[in-house]
């Protein structure tokens, strides 16, 4: 007995040690954005100093550098304003369709739905030297515009596989019954799904978003101009003036950037698990 | 109601997906209307480019070696993670951060933790009398090094996604097997070897295939980090891709390249169906 009550304690303090090297390992990057973006350049330039800690008073240029004499403003709301628009043709598209796949007879749907969940798989790496000519052929190149047609195509079969579960949860009996009171298909779907469906479609419009703000390739691709650029290339690659790299304003956008996508992803992370492991741990 | 989602995608990923094809075929070249049917010499053109053959090579090494890493850090992190404990969503939250925050931002955080003067990590060695001020390693910029970065910077990167899917399919486990099992005697190794790894053992390779999927077909750690330098040491199939479709202006033989991401693509997602579908009927 004494032997496992030991056994155990020498597990529990494993348990710890992981929990706090895999914890500051990972997340140590953020620190340093964070301790980076306030600290004095005299600071940040003297090897001398014990990078950890600040050996200077701690500072706001950095910030006031990047809010005023960079596109950084700009990048965020052309970003925000790619997320929107992409948000909307998301839903417009995604939620009827997913409806409709859900409650396809036989086992079609499921196919279908198979086959759509694929798409999601087929990488920006292999479609955006073809995509750069279709965007070319709109005229979209270089615009904002090229990346808000473009990225549907990943929101759209990651959502709707989403969409399909939360619509076949919800009881075929449901939809009959309406049917049954006069309603037409699609005055069932509208008055009764989506009421019911609410926190799934609240969960895309968060995926959908944060999927376009963490997207790089085809917005490096599509857009050559710091304008009309979105914040994850547009940070990386304007903020860098020859071989000068601002560190402190660098890590300064990077903080502000990842810590609210951070933070609003995580909160809907559970259902976007499920939708990749899908029946495997029911 | 599904057409117009349907349509969306066959238009976006569908047809680009034959055009690559079909560029890879021809003398595409930006900026003209004009191509021609030149068979199969940009493929034969790029298999005696020994730059190409380095990045193929590059991209096998990243990915297994990536992978590798990621599955056992997140078997080890998801154990540690599965009971609970004061401060759990906290750490959570923490250890998400690398998959969640955009991930060139991330990586931009990385290249300056590995700086050439200012990295924190040569800091600590040099405190720690491992190397010497005045010939500090080039973490990007000596072969073997840079491609070292870019491994562990992307295993950072992927290791949350797989973390929260083992630990979806750790606490699908009915917490009565393992506890049978410490009842009649099994120590902690021998129910973890004998009993939670191989029930998991589905939903680790859902976990792994799409974390091939994604590393196999992303540059932009490696665009960030390295540009594919120094001398393409660390060039990947998609990162050579976009120096010679895009930037090098050559479609055809971008296109080329980017078609051998194609075969292991097919083969990842089919495994990973399958073993979906596996763990579904079982």
């Amino acid at each position: 007995m004494a032997r496992r009550r030991q056994r155990k304690v020498v597990l529990n303090v494993a348990m710890w040690c992981v929990r706090i090297v895999f914890g500051a390992l990972l997340a140590f990057p953020f620190y340093w954005m964070l301790i980076t973006t306030f600290k004095r350049n005299t600071d940040l330039n003297n090897l001398k100093n014990n990078p950890f800690i600040f050996n200077e008073p701690p500072t706001l240029d950095h910030l006031r550098l990047l809010f005023h004499e960079t596109m950084f403003g700009r990048w965020v709301l052309n970003t925000a304003f790619a997320g929107l628009i992409v948000v909307i043709i998301t839903l417009v598209l995604a939620v009827p369709a997913a409806y409709a796949l859900a409650r396809l007879t036989g086992n079609w749907g499921a196919q279908l739905g198979i086959g759509v969940f694929l798409t999601y798989l087929v990488p920006p790496t292999l479609l955006f030297i073809p995509l750069s000519k279709v965007v070319a052929m709109l005229g979209l190149q270089d615009t904002l515009w090229s990346v808000i047609v473009v990225y549907p195509t990943f929101t759209l079969p990651f959502s709707i596989w989403l969409l399909m579960g939360f619509f076949k949860s919800i009881p075929k009996d449901l939809d009959d019954a309406a049917m049954v009171d006069g309603l037409t298909r699609w005055g069932a779907f509208v008055k009764l799904m989506i009421p019911m469906s609410v926190s799934g479609i609240l969960t895309v419009v968060i995926f959908a978003f944060t999927l376009v703000t963490q997207e790089f390739v085809y917005a490096l691709t599509f857009i050559s101009s710091a304008a009309n650029q979105t914040v994850g290339v547009g940070v990386p690659t304007y903020l860098v003036r020859g071989d000068v790299y601002y560190w402190g304003s660098l890590m300064a956008a990077c903080l502000i950037t990842s810590v609210p996508i951070g933070i609003l992803y995580n909160t809907f992370l559970d259902r976007f698990i499920e939708g990749f492991t899908g029946g495997a741990v029911k | 109601m599904f057409m117009p989602a349907i349509l969306y995608i066959v238009a976006l990923v569908g047809v680009p997906f034959v055009m690559a094809f079909v560029y890879s075929v021809s003398d595409a070249k930006v900026g003209s209307v004009h191509y021609h049917f030149v068979g199969l010499k940009n493929f034969i053109d790029i298999l005696h480019n020994p730059t190409f053959i380095r990045s193929l090579e590059n991209s096998f090494l990243f990915t297994i070696s990536s992978q590798i890493l990621v599955l056992i850090g997140s078997t080890i992190l998801a154990l540690a993670l599965r009971d609970a404990f004061p401060g759990r969503r906290f750490l959570r939250f923490l250890i998400l951060l690398p998959w969640v925050a955009p991930v060139s931002i991330g990586s931009l955080g990385w290249k300056w933790i590995l700086d050439s003067l200012y990295s924190v990590i040569t800091w600590v060695l040099v405190r720690m009398h491992l190397v010497n001020q005045f010939d500090a390693p080039m973490w990007l910029g000596e072969p073997k090094l840079a491609m070292m970065s870019v491994i562990l910077v992307h295993t950072w990167h992927m290791m949350p996604f797989a973390t929260v899917i083992l630990l979806a399919g750790l606490t699908a486990i009915p917490s009565e097997i393992p506890e049978a099992a410490a009842v009649d005697g099994a120590g902690f190794f021998r129910t973890l070897f004998q009993i939670t790894i191989p029930m998991m053992l589905p939903i680790i390779n859902v976990a792994v295939l799409f974390g091939a999927i994604f590393t196999f077909t992303d540059m932009t750690v490696i665009y960030i980090l390295t540009r594919g330098g120094p001398y393409d040491t660390t060039q990947v199939i998609p990162s050579e891709a976009f120096f010679t479709g895009i930037l090098g202006s050559d479609l055809a033989e971008g296109a080329a390249i980017s078609i051998f991401l194609v075969p292991v693509l097919v083969i990842a997602a089919y495994l990973a169906l399958r073993s979906a579908h596996r763990a579904e009927v079982t």
